[in-house]
């Protein structure tokens, strides 16, 4: 099988099967049957496809609400990341001040962090773009510090002895052998945003894929639920796809 | 020494008469571990030392202590008349046993580094670094990515990046170890060849005893750590402009038997 096979048809293959499978367990009520609920709780793809195509406006409108809060907080956080792994790479003494303090920022259960940050930051953007950017900032930081310490000594001594400073050894050496990892670290951010998005809008807000979900939840409306979660994938898979392709134009020598 | 390799200078001299390196009493501690010993070794300002040793008799770290990269636990190096730590790395450019060429840059730029750490624009600095390349049979290959050159080639943009610096001494670590054989004996004509045009104090690491008689003036055979000088020799033909010719003379020969039965005697 060549290359293009694999990569596109392979995997379209593999979706196609399990959503025709679903489709035949979902009208069939099979699945209905197995969750012992009411048939019209367990939609099947073909339904999903229409609940998409008749709500398209509204989904639209709080689509484009949720986009923003995820593109714009990935950016944040992977600035942030950066900028964190930069500075902790420059000062030992900042690393060892700050490396539990990264790992804490992880350790924070967002579930409970979200409905505070919507207390102190109000029902608008604000409380969102920061959830994101806490879920998206660790990998980044984490995958960007261990490529800029990941360069060989020998490299670095070659460096200092042809008159590099800090910061030109920072920006000629680690910083491109770390873009590999900083590449890493923004494919893992850019699929949990979706998901900070969500609880942002959880906490608190009056629109949003995330909002959409939890109002069809308690309307029974099973079919918008999944309408708006697989445009919550699309998001994610294209940020994924955005963030590989820019890695292909940027890290050139591998 | 041999006649042509010039006097010691009393001042920093510049790069392209080389400065003169002189180690007394040079001992170095990893704490419980002595990694050198008691070492004296001296060159003149454009001489070639050799240094061979078994591996792990910290040639390399030796290397680093005149390239001003580590202090020393004990005694003095001077290189060019500093003696501190920073004076030596501002007289030294060291090139690693690998190349190390940065895969993003393209050869040229990758020559160009050390002006560009100097604050060089980077027309500037290709342009500079470019004349070197037509200099020593690297034409055309300006644009190529490391990747896309061979190993011999690697090791001369890897060596011309070292000569760019243009410091009085070059501190190189086992620089063609990992060539084939034939390239290997192509690059060491090709080095001394450039080091004809292009004098400088070379301090030269190798394990391979060939390497370091042909292409050095003297070579000094190191003993297992703690590492001391077993065996000064002076080379018979320093980089004669026929290699061949040079390693298979009897004088030579002769040479290199000396100094393996040294470093066989430092191996106990």
């Amino acid at each position: 099988m060549g290359g293009p096979v694999r990569r596109w048809v392979l995997p379209a293959l593999v979706l196609a099967a399990l959503v025709g499978l679903w489709q035949v367990l979902a009208s069939s009520g099979a699945l209905a049957d197995v969750f012992n609920v009411e048939p019209f709780l367990v939609p099947s793809p073909a339904e999903i496809a229409s609940a998409l195509w008749d709500n398209r406006s509204l989904l639209a409108e709080n689509a484009w609400v949720t986009l923003k809060e995820i593109v714009l907080g990935f950016a944040i956080g992977l600035a942030a990341g950066l900028g964190f792994a930069v500075l902790l790479r420059l000062s030992t003494t900042l690393r060892y001040a700050f490396y539990p303090l990264l790992i804490a920022s992880q350790a924070v259960p967002i579930v409970v962090f979200a409905p505070i940050l919507v207390i102190w930051l109000g029902f608008g953007i604000g409380p969102k773009l920061a959830i994101v950017a806490l879920i998206c900032f660790f990998p980044v930081a984490v995958a960007t510090l261990d490529g800029l310490r990941a360069v060989d000594p020998e490299a670095t001594k070659m460096m200092r002895t042809l008159d590099a400073g800090r910061g030109q050894l920072l920006w000629r050496v680690e910083m491109p052998s770390a873009l590999p990892s900083l590449f890493s670290g923004a494919r893992i951010a850019a699929v949990f945003a979706p998901i900070g998005a969500v609880f942002g809008e959880w906490a608190g807000a009056d629109s949003g894929l995330g909002h959409m979900i939890l109002l069809d939840n308690g309307q029974l409306e099973t079919a918008r639920e999944f309408a708006a979660a697989s445009l919550l994938v699309a998001m994610a898979l294209a940020l994924f796809a955005l963030i590989a392709l820019a890695e292909r134009r940027v890290v050139t020598w591998r | 020494m041999s006649a042509e390799t010039g006097q010691f200078a009393a001042e920093p001299a510049s790069p392209a008469a080389g400065a003169a390196l002189a180690i007394e009493g040079l001992t170095h501690r990893y704490g419980e571990l002595t990694a050198i010993e008691g070492l004296d070794l001296a060159a003149p300002a454009g001489g070639v030392l050799g240094l061979v040793g078994p591996s792990g008799c910290g040639k390399s770290t030796l290397l680093e202590l005149v390239a001003g990269l580590r202090e020393p636990s004990e005694g003095a190096i001077e290189v060019g008349g500093a003696s501190g730590a920073e004076g030596r790395l501002a007289h030294c450019a060291f090139m690693p046993q690998r190349d190390m060429l940065l895969p993003w840059l393209s050869a040229v730029d990758n020559a160009a580094l050390a002006l560009r750490n100097r604050g060089a624009r980077r027309g500037a600095a290709r342009a500079e670094a470019g004349r070197l390349f037509e200099r020593f049979g690297l034409a055309g290959f300006e644009r190529a990515r490391p990747a896309e050159l061979s190993g011999g080639m690697r090791q001369r943009v890897a060596f011309l990046r070292t000569l760019v610096a243009g410091k009085p001494l070059l501190a190189l670590d086992e620089p063609f170890a990992s060539l084939d054989a034939i390239t290997r004996a192509e690059m060491q004509a090709w080095l001394a060849a450039a080091l004809a045009t292009d004098p400088r104090t070379v301090v030269l690491v190798s394990h391979d005893v060939e390497e370091a008689l042909y292409l050095a003036d003297r070579v000094a055979v190191l003993s297992a750590r703690p590492a001391r000088v077993v065996a000064e020799l002076s080379a018979p033909a320093p980089r004669a402009p026929d290699r061949d010719a040079a390693v298979t003379d009897p004088a030579f020969v002769a040479a290199r038997e000396r100094a393996m039965a040294a470093l066989h005697r430092g191996s106990r």
